[in-house]
């Protein structure tokens, strides 16, 4: 994803000088390209993302189109302050790049596992929280960031993410993304964790359970309306991600649930349940440890299934 | 009006501010009064009835809890009507205590939590750099703000770029939050570390208008040093109880020593 990020942005910054890149001193080799093809337009302000966020503000203020690349917590919680006050705050079109949600940098331990980011984010006013599920959701949120005036959040997957969409896409900002638009279970993804999710989908179906799927690449703002509606016409609702259940997109779609009396779904919520990621292992490996994997998900809404109610046994609490 | 003129209505504007508001930070105003007078009425390239003219001169104030002190200084330059002074801090009021930019016409950037404001204005510095724009920028900081590490990574920035038109003006009043500076988290030797990360450093008395200009309208060559002003002042100053004490910092002027420190403020005629 990093990749195709850079190369979308690389289209942007062509037909537009305003935008700008600032790198907290990461990215070796990942933004070679951009920083050669447009000297005047990147700039690694060093390993100082507090600074980094100012400075980007400080820039949008002066009419640039900024964003800021880091990886995993750095470019958001080392700074989160200045994301409030100075990004957010004065409106300012500034673009967030996390490199590495989720596991991308599993065996690194916990200080680079983004885990929290998206609740964190999704919380502050006038920012726009995307998570790309496949490269072609990743041009498209880059494209969407650009072209939205104000804060963004963009949480990028590190690299060797799927090719899911056969197209290019044009969806609007706010749009989920239907894989399978129809089926009795509706299994709603959002950032990298999407090729389980459709892994997950398969097995299911060659179980007999007939299971829709939707990318949310958008958190904020939330397709509400798909939701609802979802909520209407399925007999469960699952959301997947790579990250706490808590704030994120299981988190989003509680909340829309809760303020809808009488919806006929209920929700499980599949993601990282308590306490710190503190295995050891490769992205992989912790989705397997954490109830991520394909054969987790499904036995997860198998179980559900299984007892026919909200009777359920609750997964590590 | 002329600066001092301007300096004297701002310390008024505070105290009365401060009054109605039931407000903290009097005294960090009356530190920075002669400052903001100097910036406002002598040094910014301004319109103010035009605010967000291209060349301005861009103003931050990083210290934000002394934003009473910036407002008086818009409303006096005719950025706003006086009047908006009247309500400071009171419920539904305009003007918050921690200097805002919404709806104000000519407040650069809202500030309130120490430690944002060089970055920001390093940024902006940028900007106008690689725009290759004349205007400058002015950041004020107090000195207990220098206490926040942030300051020292946009320190490192505004050298490393020779960002030659971002001028940090440091109210050193040596007094904060709960004590003497020097005893709460040293800054000493203060301006040999401005100067060892690469800025020119200039240090005046704060409250000396001539010294003051001298030092803040400049026009560096570019790609020079960017210049940090620190600026020797008195915390409260121009009300002598106010004068050097650690309780003004949270004292709402009230009662007596409202009429008081009105009063006094009342007899400095200035020609």
């Amino acid at each position: 994803m990093r990749d195709t990020f850079v190369q979308a942005l690389m289209d942007i910054a062509r037909q537009d000088q305003r935008v700008m890149l600032l790198t907290g001193d990461l990215g070796f080799g990942v933004l070679t390209p951009f920083a050669e093809a447009f000297p005047n337009q990147y700039l690694n302000v060093g390993v100082a993302e507090q600074n980094m966020t100012g400075v980007a503000t400080g820039l949008a203020l002066e009419g640039k189109i900024v964003f800021t690349y880091s990886i995993g917590n750095f470019p958001t919680l080392r700074c989160l302050e200045q994301i409030r006050n100075d990004v957010c705050y004065h409106n300012a079109n500034v673009k967030i790049v996390c490199i590495g949600g989720g596991f991308c940098y599993g065996p690194l331990g916990i200080s680079h596992h983004a885990t929290e980011d998206l609740a964190i984010m999704r919380v502050l006013p006038h920012m726009k929280v995307m998570a790309p599920g496949d490269l072609a959701e990743t041009r498209l949120i880059t494209r969407l960031s650009y072209a939205n005036p104000g804060p963004c959040y963009l949480r990028l997957g590190r690299g060797g993410e799927a090719m899911i969409h056969q197209n290019d896409l044009k969806s609007p900002l706010g749009r989920a993304i239907p894989l399978v638009p129809k089926g009795d279970v509706a299994l709603l993804s959002t950032g990298g964790i999407l090729g389980n999710a459709v892994e997950a989908r398969e097995m299911l179906e060659r179980r007999g359970i007939s299971v829709s799927l939707y990318s949310l690449p958008f958190l904020q703002p939330l397709d509400a309306e798909l939701i609802q509606d979802l909520a209407q016409t399925s007999r469960l609702m699952v959301t997947i991600e790579e990250h706490s259940i808590i704030g994120g997109l299981g988190g989003a779609v509680a909340e829309v649930l809760a303020e809808q009396p009488g919806l006929k779904a209920p929700l499980i919520r599949i993601g990282l349940r308590e306490g710190f990621s503190c295995e050891v292992g490769d992205q992989e490996f912790l989705r397997k440890i954490y109830g991520l994997s394909p054969e987790a998900i499904v036995q997860r809404v198998q179980d559900f299934l299984n007892l026919g109610k909200r009777e359920v046994k609750i997964y590590g609490l | 009006m002329n600066t001092r003129q301007l300096a004297l209505k701002i310390r008024k504007h505070a105290v009365l501010m401060t009054n109605r508001g039931k407000s903290s930070h009097v005294a960090s105003v009356l530190s920075m009064a002669d400052i903001l007078a100097v910036l406002y009425g002598q040094v910014l390239q301004k319109r103010p009835k035009e605010p967000s003219w291209s060349e301005r001169d861009r103003f931050i104030l990083s210290k934000g809890h002394a934003g009473a002190g910036v407002y008086a200084a818009l409303a006096e330059t005719s950025y706003f009507p006086v009047d908006w002074l009247q309500c400071h801090c009171g419920q539904g009021s305009r003007l918050c205590g921690h200097v805002s930019h919404l709806g104000i016409p000519g407040v650069e950037l809202s500030t309130g939590s120490l430690g944002h404001g060089l970055s920001v204005g390093a940024g902006m510095a940028y900007a106008a750099k690689v725009d290759q724009k004349n205007f400058r920028v002015f950041v004020l900081l107090s000195d207990g703000e220098c206490d926040e590490g942030s300051n020292w990574e946009a320190i490192l920035f505004a050298a490393h770029h020779r960002l030659a038109n971002l001028i940090a003006i440091v109210d050193y009043n040596k007094i904060q939050s709960l004590g003497p500076v020097s005893e709460t988290l040293a800054l000493e030797p203060f301006a040999a570390k401005w100067q060892s990360f690469g800025w020119q450093v200039k240090e005046v008395d704060g409250h000396d208008h001539g010294q003051l200009a001298a030092s803040l309208d400049i026009q560096s060559e570019i790609g020079s040093a960017p210049t940090c002003v620190i600026a020797h002042t008195v915390k409260g100053k121009g009300v002598s109880f106010m004068e050097n004490t650690v309780l003004w910092h949270y004292r709402s002027p009230q009662g007596e020593e409202f009429e008081a420190a009105l009063t006094e403020l009342e007899d400095q005629i200035i020609a």
